[in-house]
């Protein structure tokens, strides 16, 4: 090390192994191209194309507009319960982190429950309990809510939401006690408040060890959907499932139905992977 | 606003202070003073309490009993119903930290913001500094420690002196009055430690006022204008680093100096 001049210390920089970020796991074309992989491209290539040729698929014209509407409604359930639920799953984390007795009891109660119940029951108890007493009370058929409360749809996203809620509560708990106290020590040691703190270091860090997590929390979630076709709620799966009934057939809609569920959970765990990029992580 | 006693008030001011743990004093009645420009090196053996004196001085622990002042700002602290105390006044809290830039053993930067994030972020979000001035600020702060062509890079990327250079240059961003060192250098390796200390000594030299804790004896006898020699909670030994280094009165500090050397 040399002397430092005054004014400006003379630093040399340290010899450090190159730190670039790791790349993300990708595929590109030449790890397709081994001999294994090429043989089962090709078997694969060679069941979609048997499929295509042999089994029916004159049905898809007709039900194409419903498929369709089903995929929006089955996309628009998973987005709004994952976000309503995930936004209930931070402070019922934080409570049982860091908050005082009063309010993480009743956050540890809630997740336990829910995570230790089903949630085909927790629905059917939602939409065939509270929604057969609603009726009964006049203040409720009389409120502007009643047009909502009358539908299938508010108790499916209510028991989802809950259901995310309840797991992820769980999984944030757990994120934001792994945040290095020391990192949480520096926030207030330069001066920032509670609220500061929770939003520019306790969040985003819990949030960032949890992602793992959450992506794959959020592809059961999507597995969860078909179960609001129990309760009436038309989505993917309850179209197919009346595709079935319609054409008396029973392979075609279901894998094509597979294929679709697959799509969507390639999709998210892409998603899910830019996100976890934009923080290079040393692995 | 608290009294200000002088037109230039003493940067800090430790009176009388008391530090439990349980069953376990750590502090005994430890009195403390920085004068403006002044580098007060504190040393001593571990469990010496010389961490807890200086965790105590930006309350990141509240002490049992005693007084602190800053720039003759004394801390508001009430009963904690238990025997202690516990900060009076959040708001002032908040304020008083921003005046003293504590430099952690482990670095403590934020690991999910680059660099200039670690830096721009105290003043962006605590003191309402303008992005493009914080950010510019910011800029200068890292090429001083020479991490300007880093600035883009977690921490997570770097090496344990680079992370900790970092973490000065994010200390010096809030422009504060006192910097607080806790054993700035020990979770280093050995061949990293030159290159933090060199950015230390340049601070020291351009009239910052300090309190370092610290394990590097030929560097607090370098850089320090007082030497605190803490054992057992209490202050043993304080003086100039020539008469502390050179001439120590108490036996402790003479088999403690031994030690060490």
């Amino acid at each position: 090390m040399s002397a430092p001049s005054p004014g400006l210390p003379a630093i040399e920089a340290p010899p450090v192994e190159s730190l670039a970020p790791t790349p993300s796991r990708r595929l590109d074309a030449s790890a397709l191209l081994k001999p294994h992989r090429i043989v089962l491209i090709l078997v694969a290539l060679g069941l979609v194309v048997w499929a295509a040729l042999s089994m029916r698929w004159d049905w898809l014209a007709t039900y194409a507009p419903m498929i369709a509407a089903g995929l929006w409604q089955t996309l628009l359930i998973l987005v709004s319960t994952t976000i309503l639920g995930f936004l209930l799953a931070v402070p019922l984390g934080l409570a049982q982190a860091a908050g005082p007795w009063f309010l993480a009891a009743p956050a540890t109660a809630f997740c336990t429950v829910i995570r230790g119940t089903p949630l085909l029951l927790q629905m059917w108890l939602l939409y065939y309990g509270l929604g057969s007493l609603f009726p009964l009370i006049p203040e409720i058929r009389d409120s502007f809510l009643w047009p909502y409360l009358r539908q299938a749809w508010p108790y499916a996203v209510l028991a989802l939401t809950l259901s995310f809620a309840g797991y992820e509560g769980e999984v944030m708990r757990g994120a934001f006690k792994g945040v290095p106290r020391g990192e949480l020590e520096a926030g207030r040691a330069y001066g920032m408040g509670r609220w500061t703190l929770l939003r520019r270091i306790w969040l985003p860090r819990a949030v960032q060890r949890a992602l793992p997590t959450l992506a794959g929390e959020t592809v059961l979630q999507l597995k969860a959907t078909p179960l609001v076709a129990t309760i009436t709620v038309v989505d993917l799966y309850a179209v197919f499932s009346r595709v079935r009934q319609d054409t008396f057939l029973t392979y075609e809609p279901l894998l094509l139905l597979a294929l679709i569920y697959l799509v969507l959970t390639a999709i998210l765990v892409s998603l899910f992977r830019v996100l976890e990029n934009r923080i290079p992580a040393r692995r | 606003m608290a009294p200000v006693s002088t037109a230039d008030p003493i940067p800090v001011a430790v009176t009388g202070l008391h530090k439990r743990f349980g069953a376990l004093e750590v502090l005994k009645g430890v009195s403390l003073r920085a004068g403006r420009g002044e580098v007060v090196a504190v040393i001593g053996g571990s469990g010496s309490g010389k961490s807890t004196l200086l965790r105590c001085i930006n309350l990141l622990e509240t002490p049992t009993s005693g007084e602190i002042a800053i720039d003759g700002e004394v801390l508001k602290l009430k009963s904690d119903g238990h025997g202690g105390l516990t900060p009076a006044d959040g708001a002032q809290v908040r304020r008083v930290r921003t005046r003293l830039a504590m430099v952690f053993q482990s670095f403590n930067l934020w690991q999910h913001m680059t660099l200039i994030g670690n830096v721009v972020e105290a003043p962006i979000h605590v003191l309402k500094v303008p992005k493009d001035e914080a950010r510019a600020r910011a800029e200068a702060l890292l090429r001083r420690v020479g991490l300007y062509d880093k600035r883009d890079s977690y921490p997570a990327f770097l090496s344990g002196g680079q992370q900790q250079r970092a973490a000065i240059a994010r200390a010096l961003a809030i422009q504060p009055d006192v910097m607080l060192f806790d054993e700035p250098t020990s979770a280093l390796d050995p061949e990293l430690v030159g290159e933090v200390l060199a950015v230390i000594r340049d601070l020291a030299a351009e009239g910052r006022t300090m309190i370092l804790v610290t394990h590097e004896m030929k560097f607090a006898r370098e850089v320090a204008s007082r030497v605190v020699f803490l054992h057992g909670g209490l202050v043993e030994e304080e003086g100039p680093p020539d008469a502390v280094f050179g001439a120590p009165k108490s036996e402790r500090l003479k088999r403690f100096i031994q030690s060490i050397h």
